[in-house]
């Protein structure tokens, strides 16, 4: 059977995971190693008054409490945001001060105060108990929206009234002449609530400090091992690029929360040094919720226009995104550049206007999770569509494909370019799978026992592969967006590909092994992928933004072309051919129309034994490349949801999922098939059952599995997933990505398929069987009135 | 404390603290690393292990109720090295696991209930899996191949 591109290749990386014998962080032990506890603030907002550790220092096996001052002076910097965003003033973010353990101030309940080192975990954790920490209690806000209000409580002295910045895009004056004029306007109020992403491998690090060579080894929960490195280099001050290892082994999910540089590796590096021990901290899950960057937590009004043919004339939105107490890596563009620039959807829209004022409060900071900004810009514009379709007594799907993009490239009026697509197709896929002909009978079969069926679309369009450094730096990204890898042919012909790409769950060491085995013929069991170690890789720039495929088997295809090449000479030249009648095949190297060729280990041996390869060429088969990309991606497709709700109480069954999508071409179907099935989930689960939930105190909630509302099995449906794709013209393969369609495209499908149900499309998110019965009593109270 | 108990068919013996959990003496001092820890309230599952021939969270029972007990984990499912457990392939034959930090509990939970389901010669629906899933949660697959995986494990093992 094949292995190229296209084959559902059961994963390399299986095995070691089934058996029990995968090497996640906290799997491993240094030697002489400690532990790490964090005394964490219980206050969300409030200044430090004085720290006494003497109990905690009295403890046996404790070896030593640091504090933030300390850290200070030894020059460890703060936590930044890598991103800047310039206000519509023309003015530069407001970014306060963040140090990895709190000097003056603490706002958000976690934020940490001080680390405890001992001998074992449960020392350390009474050890941190033990700390007595004085604290004046400040006033607290938790909603954006009551951040901005006059006489809020201040969070940072350079963030007046907690505006982070207060952003724009798209032109004002034109998209309000056309709502003016437009026969029919939708407004809505739209909330995309708070989720914690939840990975299950908790976040986890282990440091190490080699005096004699003044060198640190962290190992970490990273989805970017190398940008981990950057950052804690360049800004934090831990240790020179040079004297710093960072090694993400095996890593147990990430969705986004694994991108950032968080306090506590900062920490346990410069305890590390301080103490002379190796230290490793595992988050528990409470402190998970409580410290790992959260995602979307948006407010928006939103306001769409059309003609009396139901053409749309014009978007404007307004939002505000709570960024939390600090500005978390790129916090500053999950809000704008990864959302406001998709609000055009899959749709010709002339005249879009979005404002965006980002926010401070004493939560949890929030930054990417799993689509980033796409997933929210989805949800406003998709809401609206179906909204507007039943204001006007339309067919969603027709208002829908009457404003449909057709042709490529499309410039949309807010940056992005699209650059193809076929959006009829996939809607007409999906409405074939799901049989949405049927529906009428289904619904009547539905009433006849007592149950509100519903039907709702959702039509997402998504950038990925992210994206041209020049493009991204312009509009403010600290780094560029390109990716790394290296092809080394060994002598004996096997391959070992190094890519900065980093897998926590992707299956990388299967789908990368795929493009290699189909470009030279060779077994996927005779290549190996490596990555996740700054010791061995090349600087990469790691996994996010669904970006691995599009940017990261493109700089792959780019070492490829060089290796090719490289082997082409060799076999001409032993060969005594021409170049050009070289071609590979079948794990051989062959002269074109004879019999003449070189086995595929055989130019490699002659590679390295250097004995007969043409004169002046350097021995060896390796080659590395960069790739940048020429433009983001756009994965798009057609999400169909289908629910019965029971009216007496609420309870509401997914009873068919149908997902069409345009990944561009695809490597391994069963791969990409499960990242589809792992995004709805997520999709379902914010859209049905996930809340991260403050206090007005800022005590979150909903910080435990007893608390928080995990989509479990018995929740979610089977999922029918289908592709109609088209050809990705920006990278060698024609890839558009696949990691977070389905977390972008499913929230709306289930709350247009909800509302649809009850009649009612006043419905936030997430529609708990409470929340969908008040509004089915809501809509029935006012039919009584009328 | 010195607890003993037979692990994946081998007697061991440690001195632990009274207080040890049976997770943190199959992970910290047996150092058998496939049994994870997901969460610290007994809900995700990750930790799943059997004791006496029944699943069980092994972060909520202590070591010394495991005195003497016949535990296996992951690590000991198949019955040799070379072999894999059917259960185990599976998981791997229907794409049931993505980053692998829930797996071993999954597959642990999934073996115990066909068994009791095999031995009470009652068939496993994917209405009973999605239910008997309750205590294990997963954030990669959405469950759909988990579900998959185990009904065709379920097949896999009556023709073992």
């Amino acid at each position: 059977m094949s292995e190229g591109i296209g084959a559902r290749v059961l994963r390399k990386e299986d095995k070691r995971f089934i058996t029990g014998k995968g090497r996640y962080t906290d799997d491993i032990v240094e030697a002489n190693q400690a532990y790490a506890a964090f005394v964490r603030s219980p206050h969300a907002h409030a200044r430090i008054i004085a720290i006494d550790t003497s109990a905690a220092m009295a403890i046996e096996g404790v070896e030593t409490v640091l504090m933030g001052p300390e850290l200070v002076a030894d020059g460890i910097g703060n936590i930044i945001c890598g991103w800047g965003v310039t206000s519509k003033d023309g003015s530069a973010m407001n970014m306060g001060a963040w140090s990895a353990l709190a000097t003056d101030k603490v706002r958000y309940v976690g934020d940490a105060v001080a680390i405890v080192v001992a001998d074992s975990k449960s020392i350390a954790k009474l050890a941190a108990e033990a700390v007595v920490v004085t604290y004046e209690e400040l006033p607290v806000v938790v909603g954006s929206v009551q951040a901005l209000a006059k006489g809020a409580p201040q969070l940072h002295d350079n963030a007046p009234g907690n505006l982070i910045f207060d952003w724009e895009i798209g032109d004002l004056a034109p998209t309000d002449a056309a709502l003016a004029t437009a026969a029919h306007v939708t407004e809505m109020d739209i909330t995309n609530n708070r989720l914690a992403p939840n990975p299950m491998e908790p976040r986890s690090a282990i440091a190490t400090f080699n005096e004699a060579e003044d060198h640190y080894t962290l190992y970490t929960t990273s989805q970017n091992p190398h940008v981990a490195r950057l950052v804690l280099s360049a800004f934090y001050n831990v240790a020179p690029e040079h004297k710093l290892r960072v090694i993400a082994p095996d890593v147990g999910g990430g969705f986004g929360s694994k991108i950032y540089i968080y306090p506590e590796e900062i920490a346990c590096l410069w305890a590390a040094m301080k103490s002379g021990r190796s230290i490793k901290w595992t988050s528990d899950r409470t402190e998970a919720f409580l410290t790992d960057a959260h995602g979307r937590d948006h407010v928006s009004t939103a306001k769409i226009g059309f003609d009396k043919d139901g053409m749309i004339v014009g978007l404007k939105v307004d939002t505000k995104a709570n960024l939390g107490a600090y500005m978390s890596l790129f916090s500053s563009a999950v809000p704008t550049y990864l959302y406001a620039t998709l609000l055009s959807g899959q749709y010709n829209i002339a005249n879009i206007y979005c404002n965006v004022q980002a926010v401070y409060t004493n939560t949890v900071p929030v930054d990417a999770y799993r689509g980033a900004g796409r997933p929210e810009a989805c949800y406003v514009i998709e809401r609206l569509m179906e909204t507007a379709a039943r204001e006007m007594g339309m067919d969603p799907s027709e208002l829908r494909a009457k404003n449909f993009v057709t042709s490529f490239p499309h410039q949309t009026p807010v940056i992005m370019a699209y650059d193809s697509g076929d959006f009829a197709a996939n809607q007409k896929q999906a409405q074939d799978a799901a049989d949405v002909a049927g529906f009428a009978a289904r619904k009547a079969e539905a009433a006849s026992r007592g149950k509100l069926r519903g039907l709702g679309y959702s039509n997402y369009i998504e950038a990925c592969g992210i994206a041209p450094s020049a493009a991204v730096g312009s509009l403010g990204a600290g780094v560029g967006l390109w990716e790394s890898a290296e092809v080394r042919v060994n002598p004996v012909g096997t391959i070992e590909i190094l890519t900065g790409s980093h897998s926590h769950g992707q299956g990388h060491e299967t789908t990368f092994a795929q493009i290699v085995a189909e470009r030279f013929g060779l077994p996927t069991e005779n290549i190996q992928i490596v990555h996740g170690d700054t010791d061995k890789v090349q600087f990469g720039m790691g996994t996010y933004g669904s970006r691995s495929g599009a940017v990261g088997m493109s700089a792959i295809v780019k070492a490829m072309d060089k290796v090719e090449a490289k082997v082409k000479k060799i076999a001409a030249h032993v060969l005594e051919a021409g170049e050009d009648d070289i071609v590979i095949e079948g794990g051989a190297v062959k002269v074109a129309g004879t019999d003449k060729q070189m086995l595929w280990h055989e130019v490699g041996l002659a590679a390295y034994t250097a004995h007969n390869i043409p004169a002046g060429m350097e021995p060896g088969l390796k080659e590395s490349a960069f790739y940048d990309p020429t433009n983001f991606t756009f994965p798009a497709g057609c999400y169909i949801c289908e629910v019965e709700v029971d009216p007496d109480t609420g309870v509401t069954e997914v009873v068919q999922f149908v997902a069409s999508d345009d990944f561009g071409t695809i490597i391994n179907p069963m791969i990409v098939e499960g990242q589809v099935h792992g995004g709805i989930a997520q999709g379902i689960g914010q859209a049905m059952l996930e809340n991260v939930v403050y206090d007005d105190a800022g005590q979150q909630l909903s910080a435990s599995y007893m608390d928080y509302t995990m989509p479990r099995a018995d929740d979610l449906p089977n999922y029918s997933v289908h592709h109609a794709s088209t050809t990705c013209p920006g990278n060698p393969l024609g890839m558009k990505g696949c990691g977070e369609a389905g977390a972008i495209g499913s929230p709306p499908a289930v709350i247009n398929a909800i509302t649809d149900a009850i009649g009612n499309n006043n419905l936030s998110m997430p529609a708990t069987p409470a929340a969908v019965w008040t509004a089915l009593q809501d809509v029935r109270s006012k039919l009584a009135a009328e | 404390m010195k607890i003993a108990m037979i692990v994946n068919g081998k007697s061991v013996s440690r001195e632990v603290s009274d207080n040890t959990l049976l997770v943190e003496y199959i992970r910290d001092h047996l150092r058998l690393t496939g049994t994870h820890v997901g969460c610290d309230t007994s809900q995700c599952g990750a930790c799943v292990v059997h004791v006496d021939g029944q699943a069980i969270k092994s972060c909520t029972m202590l070591a010394a109720s495991a005195e003497g007990a016949a535990v296996t984990t992951v690590e000991g499912l198949a019955k040799s090295k070379d072999d894999l457990h059917p259960m185990q392939v599976a998981f791997k034959e229907n794409h049931g696991l993505q980053c692998g930090f829930c797996t071993p509990g999954m597959i642990m939970t999934a073996t115990d209930m066909v068994a009791r389901y095999q031995a009470q010669g009652k068939e496993i629906t994917e209405d009973a899996i999605r239910h008997e899933l309750e205590g294990n949660i997963c954030r990669c697959t959405g469950y759909h191949n988990i579900v998959k995986s185990i009904a065709d494990g379920a097949s896999k093992m009556t023709t073992v």
